[in-house]
């Protein structure tokens, strides 16, 4: 029974783990590839791992297996964070089939700074109204 | 049946590290070869998750946990380094 859920879990983390390369070959940009590695990558590692515990059962190897699964969701997202900060910052292009751009002409290339444009200050009110 | 388990996952994580290592070839820029290095680290700790299955060397798994933390570091050191000006293309 304990073989079974190993195996299951090992089989459908790996299969995950597929997914998230597919993602990463197939999508036109690095925001879209971010999103399907980062997600599909720890969802696969973490049901890999998962599956140590399970196997093993002990004490020690459970604990570590957690440990391991804490540290790839604390640091996963932080790490995707940066790199698609990062990558929009030095000028990566964006799909051609982008819809809206919510930073364009918000970042200072100067001082590497975010800021709402001037003319953008003062239409703030109208944030809530829909997008034409 | 359990052997067949460890064989397909070795063999699914084999197709995805040669899918991950195409984009690292292909680029086109450097922000994408570093995803792509990152889901290289996290399929190498699935890889070291079923060498401790399949072998019962359970230490292993501190190696898993030093590799997650390494590839995080490496990340936000490549992330640094492009945003206080490295290259701006790399061909």
């Amino acid at each position: 029974m304990i073989e079974f859920f190993t195996g299951l879990l090992l089989v459908v983390g790996a299969a995950f783990m597929v997914v998230a390369a597919l993602g990463l070959v197939r999508m036109p940009d690095l925001p879209m590839r971010l999103h399907a590695t980062t997600k599909a990558g720890v969802l696969g590692a973490g049901l890999m791992m998962v599956g140590v515990a399970v196997y093993f059962g002990d004490g020690g190897v459970t604990t570590r297996a957690v440990a391991v699964i804490g540290f790839l969701l604390l640091t996963a997202p932080v790490a995707a964070h940066a790199i698609g900060r990062a990558g929009y910052f030095v000028g990566v292009p964006l799909w051609e089939h982008t819809k809206t751009d919510e930073l364009k002409g918000r970042y200072d290339e100067e001082n590497h700074t975010l800021a709402s444009p001037p003319e953008m200050q003062d239409a703030k009110q109208d944030d809530d109204a829909p997008r034409s | 049946m359990f052997d067949i388990a460890i064989i397909a996952s070795n063999a699914l994580l084999s197709l995805a590290l040669v899918l991950a290592f195409w984009r690292l070839y292909l680029g086109p820029t450097l922000p994408d070869r570093v995803v792509a290095l990152e889901l290289i680290a996290s399929l190498t700790i699935g890889f070291i998750a079923v060498y401790v299955i399949s072998s019962g060397r359970t230490p292993f798994i501190d190696v898993a946990m030093v590799l997650a933390l390494t590839a995080f570091l490496a990340a936000v050191g490549f992330a640094r380094y492009l945003e206080k000006g490295g290259h701006r293309d790399d061909d």
